[in-house]
């Protein structure tokens, strides 16, 4: 009745696992992104698609190969390279040449990724990277923003962003007279995406929905983002004197929702502790804010992340919390003085 | 300065997890059985060795006659709990039996003459603290919480030490475990014999005991009882969130008392004594009866089980006996699992004698236990967060792998007691408890080269 024939599985506890597991948590990102696809579709055209099709194909194939090349097991099931292929798109313009996507994905998955390990031992964002060299390499060509709708047009119309419009109010005397000659759109287009920018950035709506959409499903914690935002939002308020309408227009312009949102967020290169997460996010905020106002660049957004994401393991190693009920050395020696 | 920083601490705890752990399901399928005592077993393994601490020695030879309850095992080591026969009738063999933790072990094997004839059973005489730590030894308790630690090592207090609280551990966290649920719902007036000895011998001011929420008949039962059986507001019945590891005895304290208990330090240290529900309502049992520890109650359960079951078993009952009684296997399991799912040990027959200190056995179908492939680690802390003692385990394993000695001293892996929390969630499904072990493995080796 109760005869074991067969051999029975013996393995360290427990021997429950939460059912979780990374492809499903990468894919909680695919979709949480797939609001900010849709908006970039309607903003920019089909290009957007296409630009974002080839990102992620050549991603998945660059691991792919990759991972042959170096003979290590095949990692594509994880889904990691969509997200990354994903990410580098929606930092590109619309105009971008499609043989530039590649190389930015080359670039973002071979050097920044598979050369330190691949998944979980890159030290910096792939797609970030990705998206820097193309900076360096082609700037005119990712400084070249089309107009939102331009494709229902015949001539192809180009826009400058709203951070580069406002690259003269940081150093204004008046600042409110010199947001309203900047001629920026309206802060609810601002909100919906009707401005120039990158792919998924513009899009705030649609990024929001996809913030609320990962904390949901606890696949991030708010902490980052937010943090970053906050940090921002409050340097804007010093750096503006108190004018709100300039603080709502360097929160939605640029890129920072989307990096605050889906790249500084990413696992492998943010901090695991609570307290590492904040320092982290305060670095970023402070960065970005730096590089907007007394930076060449009028966008800074992705520099600050790198920066930050090369200090984590210093942030780490300050911050990793001590054993339950241990106590701080420190203290011991001052009872012991005592 | 000092408000900002309480004002900040208290913002951080609302955005902060809690303490780690994680939300399991609950799976107490048998919550509604009462324990059964299963028919007496022809037969009975006792071993010699039957949890933390040194091994009897047998004081019985091949061919006595034994009855219910005569000693037939005992050791001169202070760590250590006599043992006692738990059939009537004779010993056929004393050899060495493999036990299902794979220590071998003298065991005293007595084929029983199914009546059951108990020895004579006089209630022990206890005035005092010695006096009942003397008799909580001789009736050969072990905590019945599962790691088997002599109950009389536990209350033996130091004389300095200033215990104000005994907690009675009955959160039963794990899932499929109920016993000590059924304990509490049947067993209640000799759980508060236990409480009023222990601490009326110990001086020992407050009691709580603490159930985890989901219980809640029992909690009302002891709350009755305690409000009915007990002097004053000495016995606190307590009700805790529902989180896994909420029953382990740094969590248990923490919840009960708000003190947190430092690395390496004993209950005792801040002024606790922890006690699980079970051993409580055997010492009740035992000040008024004198009968030893001869039978525990165990949950059978899990989807390979025909019928999950709680029951009484004769210490020393081979399991096949007890899954027989229990209908036996739906199909052949997968994998069998002594104690709870989530810090039980899977074992790799079903031959093998209960032990004291086994309080479950639960045996699961092929494809009932998801076990995930290992993948690489991704970063996502799930692992730091799920940590009830604020350890990284990811960086445990990185550091164990590398063999950064210096860093994994620091980081606190000898403090880690295998709740199994971090692994549980790893969406890498790396076996991280393995790795907790393997630190600890790396770090005394280390440490008795020096």
């Amino acid at each position: 009745m109760s005869e074991i024939t067969k051999k029975l599985v013996v393995s360290a506890s427990p021997h429950f696992r939460a059912k979780d597991t990374t492809t499903k948590i990468m894919l909680d990102v695919i979709i949480a992104m797939i609001p900010a696809l849709v908006a970039a579709v309607i903003l920019f055209g089909v290009r957007s698609l296409v630009l974002t099709v080839v990102s992620v194909i050549s991603c998945v194939v660059f691991e792919y190969l990759s991972r042959k090349v170096m003979k290590r097991h095949n990692t594509i099931g994880d889904l990691s390279a969509v997200v990354t292929g994903m990410l580098l798109a929606f930092n590109l313009p619309s105009t971008m040449p499609v043989w530039m996507v590649i190389i930015g994905a080359f670039v973002a998955i071979v050097i920044a990724k598979q050369f330190f390990g691949g998944i979980g031992n890159n030290f910096v964002n792939p797609a970030l990277i990705g998206r820097i060299v193309l900076m360096a390499s082609y700037p005119t060509q990712i400084g070249n923003f089309e107009a939102p709708f331009a494709y229902k047009t015949v001539d192809a119309v180009t826009t400058a962003t709203p951070l580069a419009q406002m690259t003269g109010v940081y150093s204004a005397e008046n600042l409110g007279t010199a947001i309203d000659n900047a001629n920026l759109p309206s802060l609810l287009d601002m909100f919906f995406g009707v401005k120039g920018g990158c792919l998924g950035e513009v899009c705030i709506l649609a990024l929001l929905i996809g913030f609320v959409y990962l904390v949901i499903r606890k696949v991030i914690s708010p902490v980052i983002p937010l943090v970053y935002m906050g940090t921002v939002a409050v340097a804007m308020l010093i750096a503006g004197k108190g004018n709100f309408e300039f603080v709502a227009y360097q929160l939605m312009a640029g890129g920072l929702v989307l990096g605050a949102v889906f790249m500084a967020t990413d696992y492998t290169t943010s901090p695991v502790s609570f307290k590492g997460k904040i320092i982290y996010a305060i670095g970023c905020g402070l960065l970005t804010s730096l590089i907007r106002i007394f930076g060449s660049l009028p966008e800074g957004v992705s520099f600050s992340i790198i920066i930050m994401n090369i200090l984590v393991p210093h942030i780490e190693h300050l911050t990793t919390a001590r054993p339950f009920g241990e106590v701080k050395e420190k203290k011991n020696k001052k009872e012991e003085v005592k | 300065m000092k408000p900002l920083k309480i004002k900040v601490e208290g913002l951080l705890k609302a955005v902060k997890k809690g303490r780690g752990g994680v939300d399991i399901a609950h799976r107490k399928n048998t919550a509604g059985m009462r324990v059964i005592r299963i028919p007496t077993p022809p037969f009975v393994v006792i071993s010699m060795t039957q949890g933390i601490g040194a091994p009897c020695t047998p004081t019985v030879k091949v061919g006595d006659y034994v009855k219910l309850g005569q000693l037939i095992g005992d050791s001169d080591a202070y760590i250590s709990a006599p043992i006692y026969a738990s059939v009537s009738g004779t010993v056929t063999e004393i050899k060495d039996v493999k036990l299902s933790t794979g220590v071998v072990s003298k065991a005293v094997v007595i084929e029983s003459d199914g009546l059951m004839t108990p020895d004579e059973f006089t209630p022990p005489v206890v005035t005092d603290a010695k006096s009942l730590v003397d008799a909580v030894r001789k009736s050969g308790l072990v905590g019945l919480g599962g790691a088997g630690f002599p109950a009389h090592v536990k209350l033996n207090l130091p004389q300095e030490a200033k215990i104000d609280t005994l907690i009675i551990n009955a959160a039963e966290c794990e899932p499929y475990i109920t016993v000590d649920y059924r304990e509490c719902v049947e067993n209640s007036v000799n759980i508060m014999r236990g409480v009023n000895a222990v601490s009326k011998y110990l001086h020992i001011d407050n009691v709580i005991i603490a159930v985890e929420d989901n219980k809640p008949i029992a909690l009302q039962i002891l709350k009755e009882i305690a409000d009915s059986a007990t002097e004053g507001e000495k016995v606190k019945v307590m009700a805790l969130k529902s989180r896994y590891p909420q029953g382990a005895e740094k969590m248990i304290i923490q919840s009960a008392t708000g003190r947190k208990m430092p690395p390496g330090k004993l209950p005792s240290d801040v002024g606790c004594v922890v006690m699980n529900v079970a051993s409580i309502a055997f010492v009740g049992r035992y000040v008024a009866t004198g009968k030893p520890l001869v039978s525990r109650s165990m949950t059978i359960d899990g989807s390979a089980i025909k019928t999950p079951k709680n029951v009484r078993v004769p210490i020393g009952t081979m399991m096949d006996y007890i899954v027989d009684y229990c209908g036996g296997f739906t199909e052949e399991p997968e994998k069998i699992v002594c104690g709870g799912p989530m810090m039980g040990a899977a074992i790799t027959n079903i031959n093998y004698p209960v032990l004291k200190g086994n309080n479950a056995l639960l045996a699961f179908k092929k494809g009932d236990l998801s076990i995930k492939k290992e993948t690489d680690c991704i970063r996502c802390g799930r692992c730091a967060a799920a940590c009830p003692l604020n350890l990284v385990p990811t960086n445990i394993e990185k550091f164990t792998k590398i063999g950064d000695i210096e860093k994994l001293k620091h980081s606190g892996a000898m403090v880690c007691m295998e709740c199994g929390s971090c692994a549980y969630s790893c969406p890498a499904g790396k076996p991280l408890v393995q790795h907790m072990r393997l630190a600890k493995a790396t770090i005394r080796e280390k440490e008795a080269k020096k």
